[in-house]
């Protein structure tokens, strides 16, 4: 069982809690994700970590609210005990070599972008984030981005704060005005990161995008993550979660990660009968 | 009394009632009929079944014990040299081994040592008698050893039984599991039907009772490394990882939903309690007519698993013929009954979706022709041939390799080309002290081949240890 140390709210839906793992803070490297089950019936769901501290032996987990597990994890409280986590797992993402840097999040996706621009600023990086949200109140980590980014430009749909529309408009700005950018990394919805990819490919710019497909085990067992990379099967949880965005079948990712909606919604009335 | 030809048949579920729930399909012997089979056991002098065995259980001795009524002792005496009798019970292929070397079985049947077994093992466990004995344990301690680290990595039939003899010996013993429950391939490969969940808790039990300390979530290589365990002061370790790494088709279509690996599938049911989805929270997706490609045992698994989540057309796609089917003769039978169809000598070519999912598979039929490299008949594929199955699943159960997560993240363990861990035949690695066993060094086996390599290993991690601190 690990403990939840601290909980916060970062917006509405989405969460942050500090646990007390100390193994896995041990040796997180950013990137690195970790799989959880809430209670003892259920999922097994992977989780980016968000931030460690191998001092205390904690780490920081960020998710949003999408399905049944992770409105439970939500529910729970400061001093409450998750059955089991298990990580670090993935492959850490390579932080050497690059000059100039930039990141974008899109919604909750800018959580499991925190610890790379963390990572990039203090292996000495020119950082750039972009973060982007449907409106205002669901922008996060906008102080924390800010101390490790040398820049950062905060995007929303309906304009109530920062740039009105999207943030691959900022990056498209940013590619225009400056051909020294050595790489792009792009974590949020499938969409989004298509988007990224498609438009960086045009400027030849590397492309990393961290991809969070349906898993069970997390540790190369059962295949339930394959993705098409480069015309090859790769599992996300073992060969990724990190992939060159020029190679990835976003097609195909799409149409796997819907492969249980109904199932899901299934699970979401049932728990709605419960709750009444 | 005349001789009776044929074994004591053993009571199951009716077929049409079984593909309704998850029970058990054996109900196991009575106590009379236990007797009446065990009479039928000769008592060889040579006693072959013995050899036959690959952990040596005293076969003939047990047998014995139970025809003088003491079945208690039968416990004792299959508990020292078996950690996991009510398993080995259930799921040893004894038709290739014991069983198949067996005196009577030359003009009759064989005696059924693995219902024996079975029902030796669930006699001891009901009563809570199924720990092996004060004065066992004591003739196994080497005081040398007291209170020394030995690691084990993977709580597997490979690890378990590794962990119970080193801990038997003396060792402060700590195993480091992956997934989230003890028992490796019995917990999410097996399923409940073959080898109910509450008779791996039992043997887990009387593991942990003997000083064995399980970590879960514990992924060695990513979480610890073997250099780690070496430095917090273990001076040894077993690697029992198994054979994790699913095989696909590398065929058009096979990334469509609805198509799984067996090990998903099976994890998905079987570790996650899918079929009781929505109580546990893990979904599986069967639909009416589903199709597993392959023929052994995780691939008769598969197909009766989905049976029973309601598939209504359960189909065996297999490429070869029925004679080449590589699973127990049992496990195909209960398939059969269970009115699984087997579409024998036809090669899946393709996966055809519509709006992303599975419908139909493509295909293409084969016949023999020319023995190859494993003796085997080639099945060659019949041009033009080619036809269609209509489906709403395809689960893939061609196999498995070795998981690389802990060999690539091991110094110096040298591996094989597909993977496998190389040992010498006392089941030591390259590397000094690091030794392995199970599907992880021969690629996917049998539960008793992998529980065998345990206990070689455990024996020679002892006289290292001893050789050890004598220098």
């Amino acid at each position: 069982m690990y403990e939840i140390l601290e909980k916060e709210v970062l917006a509405p839906t989405i969460t942050k809690l500090k646990v007390k793992a100390p193994m896995i803070a041990e040796k997180t490297k950013p990137g690195n994700f970790i799989i959880l089950r809430v209670d003892e019936k259920g999922e097994r769901i992977p989780l980016t970590v968000a931030d460690y501290d191998r001092e205390t032996g904690v780490i920081s987990i960020i998710f949003q609210e999408v399905g049944y597990s992770t409105k439970l994890l939500g529910k729970m409280d400061k001093g409450d005990q998750i059955q089991d986590i298990v990580g670090p797992l993935g492959h850490h993402i390579d932080l050497e070599g690059y000059e100039k840097v930039v990141l974008l999040g899109g919604g909750s996706g800018t959580a499991l972008l925190y610890p790379k621009v963390r990572g990039f600023y203090e292996q000495g990086a020119e950082v750039i984030s972009i973060t982007g949200a449907r409106t205002k109140n669901l922008i996060i980590l906008e102080e924390e981005l800010e101390k490790y980014s040398d820049r950062l430009f905060i995007a929303t749909d309906d304009g109530s704060y920062g740039h009105h529309g999207y943030v691959t408009d900022i990056l498209k700005d940013l590619m225009e005005k400056e051909d020294d950018i050595d790489l792009v990394v792009a974590i949020g919805p499938v969409p989004m990161m298509k988007a990224v990819a498609d438009m960086t490919k045009e400027y030849g710019i590397k492309t990393i995008v961290s991809l969070n497909t349906i898993m069970v085990d997390g540790t190369g067992m059962c295949g339930a993550c394959r993705v098409t990379v480069g015309g090859e099967r790769k599992f996300t949880c073992v060969d990724g979660p990190a992939f060159d965005a020029h190679q990835v079948d976003f097609e195909e990712l799409m149409n796997r990660l819907n492969f249980y909606q109904n199932e899901e919604d299934l699970v979401h009335d049932t728990a709605v009968e419960e709750d009444k | 009394m005349a001789l009776q030809k044929k074994k004591t048949p053993m009571k199951e579920q009716a077929p049409e009632e079984r593909i309704k729930n998850f029970n058990e399909v054996p109900f196991g012997y009575s106590d009379d009929e236990a007797v009446v089979e065990a009479e039928r056991c000769l008592q060889c002098k040579h006693q072959p079944c013995v050899e036959g065995c690959p952990v040596h259980v005293p076969i003939p001795q047990f047998i014995q014990a139970v025809i003088d009524g003491d079945v208690e002792e039968a416990g004792q005496i299959l508990k020292s040299k078996n950690n996991l009798p009510a398993v080995c019970g259930r799921v040893c292929p004894q038709e290739e081994q014991c069983e198949n070397v067996c005196v009577m079985g030359i003009k009759n049947e064989p005696v059924a040592i693995g219902r024996l077994e079975r029902y030796v093992a669930d006699y001891n466990m009901e009563r809570g008698s199924d720990k092996s004995s004060a004065a066992e344990l004591e003739k196994m301690k080497v005081p040398e050893l007291e209170g020394r680290k030995a690691a084990v990595i993977g709580a597997g039939p490979a690890g378990l039984t590794a962990a119970a003899d080193l801990a038997k010996y003396g060792l402060d013993v700590t195993i480091f599991e992956a997934l989230h429950e003890t028992g490796g391939v019995l917990r999410y490969g097996i399923p409940e039907f073959r080898l109910p969940k509450k008779i791996v808790d039992q043997e887990v039990e009387a593991i942990k009772e003997l000083g064995v300390d399980i970590q879960l979530n514990v992924v060695v290589g990513k979480s610890i490394t073997v250099d780690e365990l070496f430095a917090k002061g273990y001076e040894s370790v077993f690697i029992g990882v198994g054979a994790g790494l699913p095989r696909f088709l590398n065929i058009p279509g096979e990334n469509l939903n609805g198509v799984y690996s067996a090990n998903e599938f099976l994890t998905r049911v079987n570790l996650m309690k899918a079929f009781k989805y929505p109580e546990y929270k893990t979904p599986v997706v069967v639909g009416d007519k589903v199709a597993v490609v392959g023929a052994g045992n995780v691939a008769m698994d598969a197909a009766r698993t989905a049976k029973r989540l309601g598939a209504e057309d359960v189909y065996i796609v297999y490429r070869r013929a029925e004679e080449q089917m590589p699973a127990r003769s049992e496990e195909i039978h209960h398939a059969q009954e269970e009115g699984i169809e087997f579409k024998l000598l036809n090669n899946p070519v393709a996966i055809h979706g519509e709006d992303g999912r599975v419908a139909r598979m493509e295909c293409q039929q084969m016949k023999l022709g020319e023995k190859d490299d494993s003796g085997r008949r080639r099945p060659i594929p019949i041009e033009g041939s080619n036809w269609m199955l209509d489906l709403d699943t395809v689960i893939i159960a061609i196999g498995q390799n070795p998981n690389p997560l802990l060999t690539s993240n091991t110094k110096d363990l040298k591996t094989k080309s597909w993977g496998g861990i190389e040992v010498n035949d006392d089941q030591q690695t390259s590397r000094e002290g690091v030794y392995a066993g199970g599907d992880v060094v021969t690629g996917a086996a049998t539960v008793i081949k992998a529980m065998g390599a345990g206990k070689t290993a455990a024996e020679n991690i002892k006289n290292y240890l001893l050789e050890k601190s004598k220098k």
